[in-house]
Formats: C-alpha cells, sequence, structure tokens
C-alpha cells in the first residue's frame, strides 16, 4: 500500500502499539505534525522545551517499562534533546527519539535549522539512524523500538528528513527486526551460575549489591525471594532503589556517597559481593582500591562492558538479571537441604549487620528550623508510600533516596548517571501520563526547578496534577555543601535568587502553596495531595542543612562523615 | 602492549565514526586503522592496531562488540596470524645512489612504481620489522615522502573469519 513517509511513520507507531509520544513541532516536522491530526490512539503532548519532552518520555518509560517516544524538529529542537538522551543513556532508559531533518539535497549544506544531530548525539545513543530513503523508514522504526528495549536498554535516534516524510512509498511494518550483528545475551551461563551458587554457599559475609538492572528487568520480586531464601542482606544503588521494599528487614539503604552506615560497612567488611544490574561506578564504590577488599565478587549484568570495567570480578555471569536470579532460585529449590542452614551459618554476620543499622540509622539533628528530611519523610508516611517519586539532583535527590523508603520497583524516577538537573518536573509530567491516577510526586530544589520550570505550562494544558515538592534553601544546597566542607564556607555562586514559586504556580494556571514552618507540612502537603491540580508546594527549609552520611570524594566507603 | 584487532563491520555510511569515536571518546589509542569492503560487499573488514593493557584491551574489545554495526571482533592476541603492511618511500635518486637503492629494492623485493629525474617511488610490503628495516636504510639517501597504509591481518591457517554469530559474551571473559 502506498503512503507517504509521514503516513508510515504514524502506522508504524501504531503497529508498535505506542500510545503516547512528547514532542514539539517546527518546520522539518509539519509532514508528521500533520499526519499526526486527529490520531487519537497516540496521545501527543506537546511540551515547552525539547529536553522536557526527552525527559518526559524518559519518565514515562521508568515508570511504566515500555519504550518511550519524543518527536522534536530539526536543528535547535534536535540539539535540545542532547541532555535528555546523554541522561537515558547513562541509566540505560528505553527510549526512541524522533528528531526531523532538513531535506536531504541540503544535509551537509549548513541549511536553516540544520544540525548534524546523528553525529551529536552518537556518543550518548546506543544506536542511531538518518533515514535516507523511503523505503527504509519502517524498517529503521521498527530496529530503533528492538533496539532500544532490548538486552541493555538505551536510547536509539531516528533522524528522518523532510522530503523523507513526504515522499510515497510502499508500507509494510516487519514483524520482527532481524539484526545480524546485534543478539544480546539474556540467559546466563549453567556453569557460571553453579559456581557462584557454590561461591556464595562458602561466603560467610555475603552481600547483595543490586543496581538499576534489577528494576530494568523486573527482577524485584526474584531478587527479594532470593535473598529471603539465603537471608542475604541487600544494598541498592540510587538506580536500584525499589528492587527490594524499603521497609524490608534485609534491607541495608543505599550504599555509597551519601549511602547507610550499615551499607557501606557491609560491603566493606563483606566476603562476597553478589553484584546484579550495577555498574561499580564511582559514587557507589568511593575509592576503588579500597572497596571491598575482603570480598571475591560475582557479577551479574546483561552488558559485557559493565563487567571487570571498575572492579575486577571473579565470576562474571552474562544475563538478564531476571533469568539469572530464576536460575539461581531454581538451584535453591532444588538443593533446599543445602541452602535451608545457610542462614545460621552467616547468623554473626547478620547479627552484626542488625547492630549497625540500629547504632547508626540514617538521621538528622532536630531543631526548631524546618528540616528537608523531615519533610521526605512526611511524604512517605502521608502516601504510605504509594507514591511515583522523581528527583531533581543535588541534595533533593539524596534526601529523597535516603528518607522515602521505597517500596516498589519504577517507583524512584532519578537522574542517577548523568545527574541532570531539571530531569524532574518533566519526567514526572511523563509518569503522569502513562500513570493517570497515580499520585506522582517530584522532589526538587530551588535550582533545579528553575532548570525547566516552564513545563508549568505543560502540566496545566493536559491537567497533569504532579506536585512539585521545591526544599528551597537559597541554595545550590549540594554544591554548597562542598564548600562548606572542602573549601572554607565561600559560597562563591551558589547563593540562588529565586522567584516567588506560588506567584509561579498561580500565573501559570497552577496551584502554589507554601510551607514555612514544620507545623504546616502535613496539613499542606495532604492538602496538595488531594486537590487534583498541578502544584507547586514551596517549602522553606533550614538552609544549611548537609546531606549525611558523605564519603568524601576518592576517599574509601567506610571513611563516611557522620551526622 | 601492542594488539592487532580484526573486525567484521556493515558497510554502511557512519560506521567507522562510530568507531574511530568509541576510541576517543573513551580514551583508548589507535595506532592504525585499516578499513575496506570484503569479499561480502556488505560487509567490511577493520584491522585496527591498539596499545593499551590486558584490561584497557578486554574493555576495548568489550565496548567494540557492544557497537550496532560491529558483526564481528578478533583479537589476535592468542591467534597465530599473518599481517602485512605497504609503504611507498619517494627518495632522492641521484647518478651516483641509483644503483644502490635499485640493489636494495631487490633485496627487500619491492618495486619501483614510479621514476622522476631525481627521485624514485618505492613500494614495499611487509611485516613492520622488514619496514623498519628498509626505511632506516634508505633513510640516508634522502627520503623526500614517506606513505605507511598501517598493518592488514589474517589467521593462518583454516582459521577465518565468519559471520555467524555475533557473541557478546566471547573470551570466556563474561560467561566462564
Amino acid at each position: 500500500m502506498k503512503r507517504t513517509g509521514a503516513q508510515i511513520f504514524v502506522e508504524s507507531l501504531k503497529a508498535e502499539g505506542i500510545d503516547t509520544i512528547f514532542c514539539y513541532p517546527g518546520g522539518a516536522t509539519l509532514n508528521i505534525t500533520d499526519a499526526l491530526t486527529d490520531i487519537s490512539q497516540i496521545n501527543q503532548v506537546v511540551v515547552r522545551h525539547e529536553q522536557a519532552a526527552v525527559h518526559a518520555a524518559d519518565g514515562y518509560a521508568r515508570a511504566s517499562g515500555r519504550v518511550g517516544v519524543a518527536l522534536v524538529t530539526s536543528g535547535p529542537g534536535a540539539t535540545n534533546t542532547v541532555t535528555g538522551i546523554a541522561t537515558a543513556y547513562m541509566d540505560s532508559i528505553p527510549l526512541v527519539v524522533f528528531s526531523c531533518q532538513v531535506n536531504t539535497m541540503l544535509i551537509g549544506n549548513d541549511a536553516f535549522q540544520e544540525a548534524d544531530i546523528v553525529g551529536i548525539t552518537r556518543p550518548c545513543t546506543k544506536h542511531s539512524y538518518l533515514v535516507r530513503d523511503v523505503k527504509d523508514l519502517a524498517r529503521i522504526i521498527k530496529e530503533a523500538f528492538h533496539i532500544a528495549a532490548s538486552g541493555r536498554p538505551g536510547p536509539v535516534l531516528v533522524d528522518i528528513p523532510k522530503d523523507v516524510s513526504s515522499a510515497v512509498g510502499d508500507f509494510k511494518y516487519p514483524e520482527k527486526a532481524v539484526i545480524r550483528s546485534y543478539q544480546p545475551t539474556y540467559v546466563g551461563h549453567t556453569g557460571q551460575i553453579k559456581k557462584a551458587m557454590r561461591l556464595i554457599m562458602h561466603s560467610k559475609r555475603p552481600v547483595l549489591y543490586t543496581g538499576g538492572g534489577v528494576i530494568l528487568s523486573n527482577a524485584s520480586q526474584e531478587l527479594t525471594r532470593f535473598a529471603e531464601a539465603l537471608s542475604i542482606p541487600v544494598t541498592n544503588t540510587l538506580m536500584g532503589l525499589g528492587g527490594i521494599p524499603g521497609n524490608h528487614p534485609l534491607f541495608l539503604g543505599m550504599l555509597g556517597m551519601h549511602g547507610t552506615y550499615a551499607a557501606n560497612m557491609a560491603i566493606t567488611e563483606s566476603d562476597l559481593i553478589i553484584a546484579m544490574g550495577a555498574r561499580f561506578d564511582d559514587r557507589a564504590t568511593g575509592k576503588t582500591d579500597e572497596f571491598a577488599p575482603h570480598a571475591r565478587i560475582i557479577h551479574i549484568d546483561i552488558d559485557p562492558t559493565s563487567i571487570s570495567k571498575n572492579i575486577k570480578v571473579d565470576i562474571p555471569i552474562v544475563g538478564d538479571t531476571r533469568n539469572v536470579l530464576t536460575q539461581m532460585l531454581k538451584i535453591v529449590e532444588e538443593e533446599k537441604e543445602v541452602y535451608r542452614q545457610y542462614h545460621r551459618s552467616i547468623a554473626d554476620w547478620t547479627d552484626k549487620i542488625g547492630k549497625w543499622k540500629k547504632d547508626y540509622p540514617l538521621t538528622y539533628q532536630r531543631n526548631d528550623t524546618l528540616k528537608p528530611q523531615h519533610v521526605i519523610e512526611r511524604v512517605f508516611e502521608l502516601t504510605k508510600g504509594k507514591a511515583i517519586i522523581t528527583t531533581e539532583v543535588g541534595q533533593n535527590q539524596m534526601w529523597a533516596a535516603q528518607f522515602f523508603k521505597f517500596l516498589k520497583p519504577r517507583t524512584c524516577l532519578t537522574s542517577g548517571g548523568l545527574g541532570t538537573m531539571g530531569y524532574g518536573f518533566p519526567a514526572a509530567i511523563g509518569a503522569q501520563v502513562a500513570f493517570p491516577k497515580s499520585l506522582v510526586v517530584d522532589i526538587a530544589g530551588d535550582g533545579s526547578i528553575q532548570m525547566n520550570i516552564q513545563e508549568l505550562a505543560t502540566a496545566v494544558q493536559y491537567n497533569l496534577p504532579v506536585k512539585v515538592i521545591i526544599l528551597n534553601n537559597g541554595f545550590l544546597g549540594m554544591v554548597r555543601q562542598w564548600q562548606e566542607l572542602f573549601y572554607e564556607k565561600r559560597y562563591t555562586w551558589t547563593r540562588l535568587h529565586s522567584p516567588d514559586f506560588v506567584k509561579v504556580a498561580e500565573a501559570y494556571g497552577a496551584v502554589g502553596l507554601r510551607i514555612e514552618k514544620e507545623a504546616d507540612v502535613d496539613r499542606v502537603l495532604k492538602q496538595a495531595f488531594k486537590n487534583g491540580r498541578p502544584t507547586f508546594i514551596d517549602v522553606h527549609v533550614s538552609p544549611e542543612e548537609c546531606v549525611y552520611p558523605m564519603v568524601p570524594a576518592g576517599a574509601s566507603l567506610k571513611e563516611m562523615l557522620l551526622v | 602492549m601492542r594488539h592487532t584487532i580484526s573486525l567484521l563491520v556493515e558497510n554502511e555510511f557512519g560506521v567507522l565514526s562510530r568507531i574511530a569515536g568509541l576510541f576517543s571518546g573513551r580514551g583508548f589509542n589507535i595506532e592504525s586503522l585499516c578499513v575496506a569492503e570484503s569479499l561480502d560487499p556488505t560487509v567490511s573488514t577493520m584491522t585496527i592496531v591498539t596499545t593499551g593493557n590486558d584490561a584497557i584491551l578486554e574493555q576495548i574489545l568489550k565496548q567494540l562488540n557492544k557497537l550496532i554495526n560491529v558483526i564481528k571482533v578478533v583479537d589476535f592476541k592468542e591467534i597465530d596470524y599473518v599481517s602485512r603492511e605497504m609503504v611507498l618511500v619517494k627518495v632522492n635518486a641521484e647518478e651516483k645512489t641509483r644503483p644502490e637503492i635499485l640493489r636494495m629494492v631487490e633485496i627487500f623485493r619491492g618495486k619501483i612504481i614510479d621514476v622522476s629525474s631525481r627521485s624514485y617511488t618505492i613500494m614495499i610490503t611487509g611485516d613492520e620489522d622488514k619496514l623498519k628495516a628498509f626505511i632506516s636504510l634508505i633513510k640516508p639517501l634522502g627520503i623526500k615522502e614517506l606513505v605507511r597504509t598501517g598493518p592488514i591481518a589474517m589467521a593462518r591457517g583454516e582459521r577465518m573469519m565468519k559471520i555467524k554469530e555475533k557473541t557478546e559474551t566471547k573470551g570466556g571473559e563474561s560467561n566462564g
């Protein structure tokens, strides 16, 4: 059947089952924009800045597990997506970003609104395509979705020139993508898994260290069952939060620079680290030479490049974490007699960890000021943990990670790898589009929120009732914290003037609320959570609060600064 | 440590820049890189000579394998292989040095492929040591210009670069 490239695009999205795109129009998108007129199967959310389109698609993907889709115009529209794409790339989030391009004849001519976006994004995409002929369009779209979602997921960029979207071609959507050079390994090597299980059996101080891979492969139930079966304590990376319920007795909290005492000490004294879907990032390991000095390491990851990249691994297992966990659980099941007693053989270890947890819990000094940590604790209590939380980057992100006990996977949406300020609000919009009835809360700071504050218009236009809690301390708090601790309190550049966030929200047609003292926290939060409208809550918190524990940059995990 | 790596890649535009970008973005070193179409016109063969310790080499191989357009990666570290390079040298050819040049070209089994009143252009193929030796011997006679291709490599015997599977878990490092 003959169709234009733009129609092929729309039909391909439908065939792929795409229900939502986040987009922004321009000259080069017009053919496609027009072809999407009255296409009600595809919810089209027009943002106010292309960076936000990608973050929204990313939030949609993280919350739902489906591939997020963004569509933007050529030139500046495309370059504005770079931060969003790099954010998704670092956190392995499946996205397909469609950028439109000038006519093929003009490519390379420095044409109006031309940018070599395939070239610009090459280092931060899993793969990218420039569609040069309409006959390739459907195949490329099929491949793009396949690559984005399979293996270690990631963003794929498809650049569509305007004459390709207007050209006429045959349309047949391929049933499957066949890429001879791309066949991810899903099933773990049985021999390696058996070796790993033997090593576990002989360990006395094991720790499960799990990351975003557990969330991405939907393995949290298997992880929890595995940990419970052997009574092995679990620590999560920032990306792994929600992989095991945050209130689970075996959960140690997050590890790393702002990890808990128990998690960092457990890693340091462990004799066996079982890493799953985590990549030994510098924020998690601290000084690598002194990371887990007594431990052997089992590493399960779908991406071979993650294995032995930063830390030498003893038993590598390439595969999907969920598959591998299932294989490991099967062994535990089959050899019940062997494993039933295991928890007894590590009782000294679990006791020791229990003592660390009891003696050094996450805490903060209460006084008559309004503490940001208290606000997060109240958000957790009032929502009973039933909320999708997004964060910006900085102190707000770390307090959210520490004090909101993520009970379920896909409820902690945060830019872990790239650390992108301005991520949380558009990501919350994307998550709210995916789950219109859920409570979606962005934990923000007064600095970060101003990096994508224009998306208030999007939230109001589509009536997306996201709640943005601005922990307003008048500083770029995390940088200020480093200045306080390591630069003798010279707060150069970090004092921040901000607008009246309540009035800003109101000017956009959203609700603006303010909290200035602890006594108002519950009342105002409750009001915000049930008003059904996009809401900014400007919380004036204690200005010079620091995030603790803290492992100074370059130090080993056991060298924590405590409250 | 020097390593020779051979790749089969999709013969598509942009593939070379992905590979070059991988090396520069991750701070890996490229000593030489040769690429051309293979017997199958949809596939190009690439030979890369790189330096690095074992950990770096492991990352290079894994990262190359991870690129979607890369079909196969072979490290010649533990494989018996042959490798050849070609060099073109333009040397001063004066009346009295010409016999000496001709003799050397003969000894090294090279060819003179261009002649002018003042110069010879010599083509020599061989492994790195041979080219080095030739260059050092001819240098005193006055090299005007020199161009090298960088080596290409192939496994000895029956072993071949076949497109079968892309083994992301290749090398035993990952899956035992």
